[in-house]
């Protein structure tokens, strides 16, 4: 709870609640006097230096009434959330106490009743308990209750299932202690989070009740009463309904602040970041004839804060070319991805000498809408969230038709249909007009391919397309990406953490460490492969020849982290060939005539295992 | 869908029973007898026993209870102990008038909260605009938490006694809407504007969204077409509870103004222990917060088609 204290609110609350309760409990003390002394020569006078905030019909100075009554309002609203939580904190430990199936009904009546405004179940019961101040205290609690129940339900059925509960039980201790012992002490924190909050709206619900006439009676006032009164000559004198309505809101606002601050604070988390060490010069990517580029990245940057995700990435992709990008998660590849489509976000920041597609620099500030709409097809990874649930998929895919084909809304949908029957979709038709969660994964990620197909695309980046598939649509999917880049000259970039995958499909692969291409190779050349982190992550591929008796090599480990890169080569802390020289700095990524690129001081040493 | 409105019905009956079942409760839990309290204490003996047996409360309860359904069906809801009028037709001079305050201030509070908690989304996702973020989570804050009936007062006292600008209290031509319409949409407005805020957050983080950008749609169409209509299906299930504390709310808010509707009624009944008035109310009431969450349920399966009550 001393959480609390670290925000700016979490104090202020605390402050403002600690005020109310002071007031609540010395106000009556001091000035409950001055608050019932009648004058008869003061009958509802405005505010003056005597009395703050005038007079009522007696005579009573109202700013003294007002904070005597913080002890009586306060208390009510304490006594009515105590009743509310008692009750409630009975209900939802119902399945517990009494047995699961008689607990069911409890269940169900307490969600019956969570259905109804307080307010609403709080007249109900006022009616039963009588009008008046105990009858308000009863009414109130029985109000809250359902929604404590609800969330003593949810609290207890986490914990039951414990092992401990369940041992207390059978060693024969008795339901209430078990729920005393053992429930309570571990649903404790979030309960009185809740009743901190709850008490806010019991004081206000109080204040309604009083108000109406159905709490507090004369000759005794809350701040409820005294607004009650203080409405009828609104009028003539307006402090008088003002005041108390203040402080209903003050305090009201006291509970439910510091409740919510505390409910903040427990679920509190910070993220520490650090600049990372400087990177190496950048390097060349190789050249190719310009007509062939589709693609052409040169000192791709990608920075969030201080944190910079992807550093000096270059590289090109020629027309039909398949390219693949493998490295773990937090290698930076789905962002390099994610730039080049122009699809990063604030706060990340995207800069490059150079991100040229076919022919075009997206990193001017026009717009090339038209040309990434149609020429550059994405498909990501889920495709059960990569498409908007909320629509059918043929109208899915036609906007795109209607967004920069200009095409009608018939015509976009008979396009779109089109395209579902060109990626192998059984019944385009009625597949268009399903939702989404109506298709099967495999299918839906055809769809999302055949989205893409709506233009006509130079390049296609697939990032991780099948890794949320089942392993025998999975080949399929590759199939069809494989089929659509051989029949109409589409270039591939397909992202992946699994370099097998790369392997089956593309031309040449761009391994990522830390945001760098580490190496760029030929897929041919693979087993040739001189990073060692390429080494590592091909012999951690099983194949036909591993025994499958030993486990799976594992690169040991951790990932880096693009928040707390090693000083040198980032690899250096998982390297077998690690030595000085690696730690002193970054090697740069040196090209060799045969177009293969690597980043390694000691690219050509044998790595031992 | 067929299976939805089955059980949607079996449940909507269910709750009926339970709402039913406790209006004719209600009376038989009062400690003491309900007619001795509203007659006063000074009333003869005879007069309370012939008010009783008139009552029929002298009758075993399962006779009474099948009676009270009985007339329930009949459209009879008792008279009025204090006017001797019907109470069905109390009801029916008085129901409009609170729904008319309801229907516009929900009008009103979504008209002001899905635009501006969208608009408020955009405006500070990825934590853009801080400052602008903080003013309104914090004004919303307090404006939500604010109770209608202060807001009335408050309201009452700005516009009316210090402006002059509308008439205090009553129901009579259009400007005397204002006043409560405001008071009872302002809470509401507050807690949705913030609800479809964090809503559309989330969605906006979407994968269906990076896939609308990627085909390099208009913002217009990214945020009206593919995130609002999902950011709305949580709304909607939030709305609908707003929706029943906004007939909770018209209680309070209807005796600030003296508005002639139900929620003054009650409680003048409830002073005056005119207890088939409020059995009559309270049941009303009841049967509100049952129509809104049915209405709820069926907007929702409307607008989501994943909707796990349209399957199940
Ligand atoms: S530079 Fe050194 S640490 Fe880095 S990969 Fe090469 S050998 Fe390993």
């Amino acid at each position: 709870m001393s959480r609390v204290f670290r925000s700016p609110v979490g104090v202020s609350a605390a402050a403002l609640l600690a005020a109310v309760l002071l007031l609540a409990v010395f106000a009556p003390v001091l000035w409950a006097d001055r608050a019932a002394t009648i004058d008869t020569t003061q009958i509802l006078q405005g505010q003056s230096a005597q009395h703050w905030a005038g007079t009522d019909s007696l005579g009573r100075d109202i700013f003294f009434r007002v904070l005597v009554a913080t002890r009586l309002s306060v208390q009510l609203a304490i006594m009515a959330t105590a009743v509310g939580v008692l009750i409630g904190l009975l209900l939802g430990a119902a399945p517990l106490l009494i047995g699961a199936r008689a607990g069911r009904w409890v269940t169900a009546a307490v969600n019956i009743a969570v259905a109804f405004p307080g307010l609403l179940l709080a007249l109900f019961f006022a009616v039963i308990f009588g009008v008046g101040m105990r009858g308000a205290v009863l009414a109130i609690g029985f109000a809250v209750a359902p929604s404590f129940a609800r969330l003593t339900h949810t609290l207890v059925s986490t914990v039951a299932d414990r092992d401990y509960v369940h041992a207390a039980r059978i060693a024969g201790v008795g339901r209430l202690r078990v729920l005393a012992r053992h429930v309570l002490p571990n649903v404790g924190e979030p309960l009185v989070v809740n009743a901190t909050v709850a008490a806010g709206g019991a004081l206000l619900a109080f204040a309604g009740l009083s108000f109406l006439g159905l709490g507090v009676q004369a000759p005794q006032y809350d701040w409820g009463r005294l607004l009650g009164e203080g409405l009828n000559g609104i009028y003539v004198h307006p402090l008088a309904a003002l005041a108390p309505g203040i402080a209903v809101v003050v305090a009201g606002l006291a509970f439910s602040l510091f409740g919510e601050a505390a409910a903040r604070a427990i679920g509190l988390r910070t993220v520490l970041s650090r600049e990372p060490a400087a990177t190496s010069q950048p390097e060349p990517a190789q050249p190719m004839s310009a007509a062939d580029v589709v693609l052409a990245v040169e000192r791709l940057r990608i920075s969030f804060g201080p944190v910079s995700p992807v550093r000096d990435v270059g590289f090109t992709v020629g027309r039909g070319e398949s390219v693949g990008i493998v490295g773990e998660s937090g290698s930076g590849k789905s962002l390099t991805a994610l730039a080049i489509a122009q699809l990063i976000e604030e706060p990340g920041r995207v800069s490059a000498d150079r991100i040229e597609f076919l022919g075009q620099d997206l990193r001017s500030a026009k717009e090339h809408r038209r040309l990434l709409g149609l020429s550059l097809a994405m498909v990501f990874q889920d495709p059960m969230t990569s498409l908007n649930p909320t629509h059918r998929v043929g109208r899915q895919l036609a906007e795109v038709a209607e967004q920069h084909q200009g095409l009608g809304r018939a015509q976009a949908l008979a396009r779109a249909v089109d395209r579902l029957r060109a990626v192998h979709l059984t019944e385009p038709e009625r597949r268009a007009r399903q939702y989404p969660h109506e298709l099967s994964g495999g299918m839906r990620q055809r769809a999302m391919i055949g989205m893409g197909l709506m233009g006509s695309p130079a390049l296609i980046i697939a990032d991780e397309p099948t890794t949320a598939l089942d392993v025998t649509v999975q080949a399929q999917v590759l199939a069809l990406l494989q089929e659509i880049r051989a029949s109409d000259g589409v270039a591939l970039m397909l992202i992946s953490h699994d370099i097998s995958v790369v392997r089956q499909v593309c031309d040449r692969v761009l391994v990522m460490y830390a945001g760098r291409i580490v190496e760029d190779l030929r897929t041919a050349d693979l087993a040739a492969a001189r990073h060692p982190y390429t080494r590592a992550l091909l012999a951690a591929v099983p194949d036909l020849d591993t025994d499958r008796g030993k486990p799976l090599t594992v690169i040991p480990g951790r990932a880096a982290d693009p928040a707390q890169l090693p000083p040198g080569c980032a690899f250096a802390p998982r390297c077998p060939l690690a030595d000085s020289a690696c730690v002193a700095s970054d090697p740069p990524l040196a090209v060799d005539p045969g177009g293969h690129r690597v980043a390694c001081w000691h690219a050509d040493r044998e790595v031992s295992r | 869908m067929h299976r939805f409105a089955i059980r949607r019905a079996g449940r909507l009956l269910v709750s009926l029973w339970v709402v039913i079942t406790a209006a004719f409760g209600m009376i038989h839990l009062i400690p003491g007898d309900p007619v001795r309290a509203a007659l006063g204490p000074t009333a003869p003996a005879e007069l309370v026993q012939a008010r009783r047996a008139a009552l029929g409360l002298d009758d075993p309860l399962w006779l009474q209870y099948l009676n009270y359904l009985h007339h329930l069906v009949t459209g009879e809801f008792g008279s009025s102990t204090l006017s001797g009028l019907p109470v069905a037709q109390v009801i029916s001079d008085r129901l409009p008038a609170t729904i008319e305050l309801a229907l516009a201030s929900f009008v009103l509070a979504i008209l002001i909260s899905v635009p501006l908690g969208l608009a408020m989304a955009v405006a500070t996702r990825n934590g853009r605009r801080r400052p602008a973020e903080l003013a309104f989570t914090s004004a919303s804050a307090v404006l939500a938490a604010l109770p209608e009936f202060l807001v009335a007062v408050g309201l009452v006292y700005v516009f009316s006694v210090t402006l002059g600008w509308a008439p205090v209290a009553g129901r009579s031509g259009p400007d005397s809407y204002v006043l409560p319409v405001i008071a009872l949409a302002i809470g509401p407005a507050a807690v949705l504007a913030r609800i479809v805020r964090v809503e559309t957050l989330a969605v906006l983080q979407a994968d269906y969204i990076r896939t609308a950008r990627a085909k390099r749609l208009p913002s217009r169409l990214i945020y009206l077409r593919h995130a609002l209509p999902n950011a709305l299906t949580a709304t909607i299930t939030l709305g609908g509870l707003i929706l029943g504390g906004l007939i909770a709310g018209t209680v309070l808010v209807e005796n600030v103004f003296a508005w002639p509707g139900l929620g003054s009624t009650i409680v003048s009944s409830i002073l005056a222990k005119d207890y088939p008035v409020v059995q009559g109310i309270v049941l009303i009431y009841g049967i509100g917060v049952l129509l809104i969450n049915l209405v709820v349920d069926i907007a929702l399966a409307l607008l989501d088609p994943r909707s796990t009550i349209r399957k199940s």
